[in-house]
C-alpha cells in the first residue's frame, strides 16, 4: 500500500516535471521568437532601404559614395556632402565631451562630497532624458547668437591665425554652421558618456584604490593607472553610445547645421549631415532619383552605425585580450 | 451587482450615442498635403464644423505626400502647392482648383533700414540670390536705392532647408528674371543656393535666421513675416513701379490673372498692373473626378462654404482671399466631381 502510494506520487511527480519541461521549452521558444522579430526587423530595414535606394545606386554607382554635388534642381546626387557633415560634427563632438565627460565621472567618484553625489548624478540622468528638439531650439535662438557675438570672433582671433588649422575657423560669424552643430551634439552626448564613466568608475574594487591611496599616489594616478585601465572596455562601450548617437542625431543637428550643401572647409560654414538631409528633404522629395538618393543616405547612415559599432566591438576585444594577459 | 449593472448601461449608452453620431458624421471628410495652406485650411475646418457639425480633418504632410495620398485614394481631398499640369491630371482622373492665395516676400536685417525703404528689382534680387553681389553696398543696389545709406556688410543669404512651395515660386521668379540664376541656382522645391548662405528649416526657421543675422536678407511667406514683424523689401513690378508687400498687391495680382483653364493654375509671377506684387502664387486643391457621393459632397461642402465665407479668416492669417469671380469658376468646376 506504501509502495503504491509511493509510485503513485513519484507518477505526479513525473508528470510535473514534464509539465516544466514543457514550460521551459515553450518559454525558450517564445523568448526565441521574440529575439528573432529584431532580426527579421533589421534585415527587413535594410532590404527594404536597398530596395528603395536601388535606382540612384544604379544611375550614380559607386561614384555615390564620394560624389560631392547634391543638386536636386538637376537630379545630380552625391553623399560626401552629408557624409562629410555626419563625420564631422560627430568627432566635434565626442572631442569635446571626452574629456569633459571623464572630468564629471572622476568627480562624482572620487572627489565629489558625498552629499553632492547623488543630486548631481540625477541632473546628469535628466540631462539625457531632454528631447533633442529641445536642444535644438536652443541652440538656434539662444547659443548660435552668442556664439557668434562672442566666441566665433575670439576664435577667429586665435586659432584662426595657426598655419594648418587657421583655415578651420575663418568665414563669417553668423552662428550657425558645423562647429555649433558639433558642440550643441556635445552637449547631448555628454550625459550619455558621463553617465556610463561614472558606472563603471564604481565597479573599480575598492580595494585596488585603497591600495594605490596606501603606497602614496595621488588622485590622479589612481584614476590614470588604476580606474581607467580597469574599466577600460566600458569606457569605449560608453564613448561608442555617444557617438551612436551623435551620429544619427537629426531634429537638433537640423536646427544649427545652416543646412548648405557643399563643403566650405571651415568650421565656421554651414554644412549639412545625412540625417539632417533626411529631415530636410524627404517631406517634399518627388519620386524618382531624389527621393532613391535620400534612401540610399539612409542606408549609408545604417552601414557607417553599424561600422561604428563593429569597430567598438572590435576595440573591446583587444582591451579584454589585454586584460587577460 | 446593481452598482455594475448600471456601469453596463451606461456603457450600453455611450456605444450607442458614438454608434448614431458615427452616423450623423458620415461626411466627415480627410485631407493630406501641402504645409503653406495648413493654417487657413484647419481654421476653415473648425469654423465649418462649429457651422454645420461635419468634420474635416486636414493633415501637413508636403505637397508631395499629399499627391501621394490621393493618387493611393487614401485620403478624400489633398492640398499642393505645385498644381499638377492637365496632363497629370487627365491621367489620374482627378479636379484641381485654387484653395487660398499667397505671395512670398523678402526681408532684411540691416542696421538702419526701414520697412520697405530698400528698393530692388528682379535681376538685381536674382545676382544676390546667386550670390553675384556679396556686399549691401555695391554699386547695383546702391543705384536702385539713391539717398540710402546702404552699410558694408557681407549678404548673408537666409533659405529654406526643407523642400518647399516657398522656395519653388520664389525660385521660379527668380530664374524667370535671370538667364544666369536659372543656370546657377535653379529653380524648384529644392534648389542649389550659392555658399554665402545659410538653411533654416520651415518659415519659423528662415525668420529667426533673419531676424539674428546682420546683413541677411531672406524669403519668407507674406503670412509667416508679417507674424515675426520682419522688414519688407519693395520690389519692382512688371510696370516699373516699387511696391511693398502687401495683402493689396497680391489681390491686384491675382485679380489680372486668368484662371479659365483646365488646371486653373495660371501663373501669376510678375504679372502687369501698377499696384501688382510680383511674387504671388496659389496653393492648390485635388480631389476626385468620381468618388464616394458622400464624400465628394463633403469636400464640395467644405469648400463651397469656406470660399464663400471664410474669406475673411484668411486674410486674417495673412493670405489672400480668391477674387469673386475665381470663387465663381471653383464652384462651376466642383460640378465636374461625382
Amino acid at each position: 500500500m506504501s509502495e503504491a502510494a509511493a509510485s503513485s506520487r513519484a507518477d505526479v511527480h513525473g508528470a510535473k516535471v514534464r509539465l516544466f519541461k514543457l514550460q521551459d521549452m515553450a518559454f525558450h521558444r517564445v523568448t526565441l521568437v521574440f529575439a528573432l522579430l529584431v532580426l527579421a526587423a533589421l534585415t527587413g530595414i535594410l532590404f527594404s532601404l536597398g530596395q528603395q535606394a536601388e535606382p540612384a545606386f544604379k544611375e550614380f554607382g559607386w561614384g555615390f559614395l564620394w560624389g560631392n554635388v547634391w543638386s536636386v534642381p538637376d537630379d545630380k546626387f552625391g553623399a560626401r556632402i552629408a557624409i562629410y557633415g555626419t563625420l564631422v560634427t560627430s568627432f566635434i563632438a565626442l572631442v569635446i565631451a571626452v574629456p569633459i565627460s571623464f572630468g564629471i565621472a572622476l568627480f562624482l567618484t572620487e572627489t565629489c562630497p558625498a552629499w553632492l553625489r547623488r543630486p548631481l548624478g540625477t541632473a546628469i540622468e535628466l540631462l539625457a532624458g531632454v528631447p533633442s528638439i529641445v536642444y535644438g531650439i536652443w541652440g538656434l535662438f539662444v547659443f548660435a547668437p552668442l556664439f557668434a557675438d562672442y566666441a566665433q570672433p575670439i576664435l577667429k582671433a586665435t586659432l584662426g591665425h595657426l598655419p594648418v588649422i587657421g583655415k578651420l575657423f575663418s568665414g563669417p560669424a553668423i552662428g550657425i554652421g558645423i562647429l555649433t552643430a558639433g558642440i550643441v551634439l556635445s552637449l547631448m552626448v555628454i550625459p550619455f558618456i558621463a553617465s556610463v564613466m561614472r558606472d563603471v568608475f564604481d565597479t573599480v574594487p575598492p580595494v585596488l584604490k585603497e591600495s594605490a591611496y596606501g603606497m602614496g599616489c595621488t588622485t590622479w594616478e589612481v584614476v590614470w593607472n588604476i580606474v581607467l585601465p580597469y574599466t577600460r572596455v566600458g569606457v569605449i562601450g560608453g564613448i561608442m553610445l555617444g557617438l551612436g548617437r551623435a551620429l544619427g542625431e537629426t531634429m537638433a543637428v537640423t536646427f544649427v547645421i545652416g543646412n548648405s550643401n557643399r563643403i566650405v572647409g571651415s568650421l565656421f560654414a554651414p554644412g549639412n549631415s545625412i540625417a539632417s538631409v533626411l529631415a530636410n528633404e524627404f517631406g517634399e522629395a518627388d519620386p524618382g532619383l531624389h527621393i532613391a538618393s535620400l534612401f540610399a543616405l539612409g542606408l549609408l547612415l545604417f552601414v557607417i552605425t553599424f561600422f561604428v559599432l563593429a569597430l567598438s566591438r572590435w576595440l573591446i576585444y583587444l582591451g579584454v585580450k589585454k586584460q587577460g594577459k | 451587482m446593481f452598482a455594475s449593472k448600471r456601469v453596463l448601461f451606461k456603457l450600453v449608452g455611450i456605444a450607442a450615442a458614438l454608434a448614431v453620431s458615427g452616423a450623423a458624421f458620415a461626411t466627415d471628410i480627410t485631407g493630406a498635403g501641402a504645409t503653406f495652406p495648413y493654417a487657413v485650411y484647419t481654421k476653415w475646418a473648425a469654423a465649418y464644423q462649429a457651422a454645420t457639425g461635419n468634420k474635416v480633418n486636414y493633415q501637413g504632410i508636403g505637397s508631395g505626400g499629399g499627391i501621394k495620398q490621393i493618387k493611393a485614394k487614401t485620403v478624400d481631398f489633398a492640398g499642393t502647392d505645385a498644381p499638377l499640369t492637365e496632363q497629370e491630371l487627365v491621367g489620374a482622373h482627378l479636379v484641381q482648383f485654387p484653395g487660398v492665395i499667397g505671395g512670398a516676400t523678402m526681408v532684411v536685417n540691416l542696421p538702419g533700414i526701414k520697412a520697405n525703404q530698400l528698393k530692388l528689382d528682379g535681376v538685381t534680387t536674382a545676382d544676390i540670390f546667386r550670390g553675384a553681389i556679396a556686399k549691401w553696398n555695391d554699386a547695383r543696389i546702391a543705384k536702385l536705392n539713391p539717398g540710402v545709406k546702404l552699410p558694408d556688410l557681407d549678404i548673408t543669404l537666409c533659405y529654406r532647408s526643407d523642400g518647399s512651395g516657398t522656395t519653388y515660386v520664389f525660385s521660379d521668379y527668380l530664374a524667370k528674371q535671370s538667364a544666369a540664376f536659372k543656370k546657377e541656382v535653379g529653380a524648384g522645391k529644392v534648389v542649389n543656393w550659392p555658399a554665402n548662405g545659410v538653411g533654416g528649416k520651415g518659415n519659423p526657421g528662415v525668420a529667426a535666421n533673419v531676424q539674428k543675422i546682420a546683413g541677411a536678407i531672406g524669403y519668407v511667406d507674406y503670412a509667416d513675416a508679417q507674424a515675426n514683424r520682419l522688414i519688407f523689401v519693395a520690389l519692382k513690378n512688371k510696370n516699373g513701379k516699387f511696391v511693398a508687400p502687401t495683402q493689396a498687391a497680391m489681390a491686384a495680382a491675382a485679380a489680372n490673372a486668368d484662371f479659365k483653364i483646365k488646371t486653373m493654375a495660371p501663373d501669376m509671377l510678375d504679372m502687369p498692373g501698377k499696384a501688382s506684387w510680383p511674387i504671388v502664387s496659389a496653393t492648390y486643391v485635388l480631389t476626385y473626378e468620381r468618388g464616394n457621393a458622400a464624400k465628394q459632397q463633403g469636400v464640395k461642402g467644405f469648400y463651397t462654404w469656406s470660399l464663400n465665407k471664410g474669406q475673411k479668416m484668411a486674410d486674417g492669417l495673412g493670405f489672400v482671399a480668391l477674387p469673386p469671380s475665381v470663387v465663381k469658376l471653383v464652384e462651376a468646376r466642383m460640378k465636374e466631381m461625382k
